[in-house]
């Protein structure tokens, strides 16, 4: 049994690593250009995005509409400091910094805050990502509206990876502990949790840390990759559009994140071509997938091998049927 | 084992148990009854930690737990099953159960308690891949009970375990209660269903409004006039 989950485990580092280096040698033979790794690298930023936010919202079911806030912070902080020294060690420096900020507000706003429920957590949530705008708006170090201009691009592939996969591999793990498990009771029923003797306000703390840690980081990798960042870019729009996606993936399906980042990146790409009715599609297109996918793509599943097996055997059991 | 001080409890302004007192001895078996919103569900919900109260003190052998943690309470050994089941309802039989068993790290312990629970609910051992909410009414009540029962609580408190349960399911209820019991758990009761409470109770507390206007043995108050007349429609 040992040896077998060693194996697997094994695969999964092999198959991670040959993820990367494709990647990389399509990006070295220039197969993979510019727009394509703009892409990539929106679709990986949303993934750590969605997949943590979904930590927050889809597994301890606390509903918070300010993840653009956390962001912000990693972004703000990674700019200012490789703006000042411009190199590769400062930009990890910066990201790391920049995630722990995000994390300690993340602290700081969880504690009072999480004593609030659903929609009065969405609101608290809202406004704390709105101060955050707004002291970015008004500070001289930010620019305030004008933005900053980073004009360093640290953000590569290897780095995107890591980080992505970092995060998938950490919230996973989380998950499934006995603390992931704990996070999910409170989810399903908060007074059950902490009749069980679970501290649920321990647990919804330690969601909004991790989530803002990493939200913090996809924001470092952003203002290190796209040149340019305002404060608008964080507003609640964006807040949004990251809870569209854990959403439309599932409530609580890390794999359905990562696939509704890959679906909406590839939706809103090929309607780049229609650029009067973009946003018109897309909406549609949302609208429909809920009404016929109301729980999201992946429900609360997980994409595994062994999904695929026993939808296998259930197809071998349908035609051994007919026979 | 139990001993409660003039316990009062507000929710912001209204005053939700106006001093109550009541005791609950090892081995026995003590219910509440009354009508809704008496306090039933406020006293129990105090008494394992989930509700605050503004005055008057709780003790647990002999520890004074008024400002303990909920954690603290299920390790020092009161465990509550919650009005209307409260299961988690997407995760499946057995993790229920793990989760009631949280605040244990004796795996092997936990494993034997588990076993233990499918052995007094066999219906759960058949379910316990299936997600708990898809049970049945009585059998997420079993479910309920046994993940109360993964913490080996020496008072198990319990909040209308037979709401909403047909007769012959509330019959079979009880009697896992006394069997509970029998093997030394004490178990302190709240219950509308009155006459099936009385008769399995050591001792019995009325509330009314917020306090508690009569108490008794179970067979004395099964006696009483006024009880015939309000709870058990004679």
């Amino acid at each position: 049994m040992n040896k077998l989950a060693e194996i697997k485990g094994i695969k999964k580092w092999f198959a991670l690593l040959l993820t990367y280096v494709i990647v990389q040698l399509l990006v070295s033979l220039n197969i993979i250009n510019d727009y394509i790794m703009a892409t990539i690298t929106t679709i990986c930023i949303n993934i750590i995005l969605a997949v943590s936010l979904n930590l927050i919202t889809g597994f301890t079911g606390q509903f918070s509409l300010g993840h653009a806030g956390f962001m912000s912070i990693g972004a703000y902080t990674c700019a200012i400091i490789i703006m000042r020294y411009p190199s590769p060690l400062s930009f990890i420096i910066g990201l790391f910094l920049g995630a722990i900020l995000a994390a300690l507000l993340g602290f700081i706003v969880g504690l009072p805050t999480l004593r609030l429920r659903g929609d009065y957590l969405a609101i608290a949530t809202l406004g704390m990502a709105e101060i955050i705008r707004f002291v970015f708006l008004n500070l001289d170090i930010t620019n305030g509206a004008a933005g900053l201009f980073v004009g360093v691009q640290y953000t590569n592939w290897l780095w995107l990876y890591v980080f992505t996969a970092g995060t998938v591999i950490l919230i996973t793990n989380f998950v499934n502990s006995s603390h992931g498990r704990a996070c999910i009771s409170i989810r399903e029923d908060e007074i059950a949790a902490e009749a069980m003797g679970i501290n649920t306000t321990k647990y919804k703390v330690i969601a909004f840390i991790i989530g803002a840690f990493c939200a913090g980081i996809a924001g470092a990798l952003y203002a290190s990759y796209f040149y340019f960042i305002k404060p608008d870019l964080f507003g609640f729009l964006k807040s949004i559009d990251i809870l569209v996606i854990v959403v439309l993936g599932g409530l609580g399906s890390i794999s359905g994140s990562i696939l509704a980042a890959f679906l909406l990146a590839i939706i809103s790409s090929l309607l780049q071509s229609f650029p009067e009715i973009r946003m018109v599609i897309y909406s549609v297109l949302l609208i429909v997938i809920m009404l016929f996918r109301p729980q999201g793509i992946m429900g609360s599943k997980e994409l595994s091998l062994s999904a695929f097996k026993s939808l296998g055997s259930i197809f071998e059991r349908k035609n051994g049927g007919e026979r | 084992m139990l001993e409660i001080n003039n316990l009062n409890v507000h929710f912001g302004v209204i005053h939700a148990l106006k001093g109550i007192s009541l005791k609950v001895e090892e081995g026995e078996i003590v219910t509440l009854i009354g009508a809704n919103g008496a306090g039933k569900t406020t006293t129990l919900r105090t008494i394992s930690g989930l509700k605050k109260p503004t005055d008057g003190t709780i003790f647990f052998n002999g520890n004074d737990i008024t400002s303990a943690s909920p954690q603290d309470r299920v390790r020092m050994g009161i465990s509550l099953a919650p009005e209307g089941r409260r299961i988690f309802s997407s995760l499946t039989v057995l993790e229920n159960l793990e989760l009631g068993a949280y605040l244990r790290r004796d795996k092997a312990e936990i494993k034997k308690d588990i076993s233990m629970v499918y052995e007094r609910f066999p219906i759960l051992k058949d379910r316990r891949k299936q997600a708990a909410g898809t049970l049945s009414g009585g059998e997420q009540q079993m479910l309920a009970i046994g993940r109360a029962l993964m913490s080996r609580p020496k008072l198990l408190c319990l909040d209308e375990p037979s709401m909403g349960l047909a007769p012959l399911l509330v019959q079979e209820i009880f009697d896992i209660i006394q069997d509970i019991n029998r093997k030394g758990t004490t178990i302190l009761l709240v219950e509308q269903n009155a006459s099936m409470a009385l008769q399995i109770a050591n001792r019995a507390y009325v509330m009314e409004t917020g306090t508690i206007s009569l108490s008794g043995t179970g067979a004395e108050l099964m006696q009483s006039e006024e009880i015939k007349k309000a709870y058990l429609g004679g």
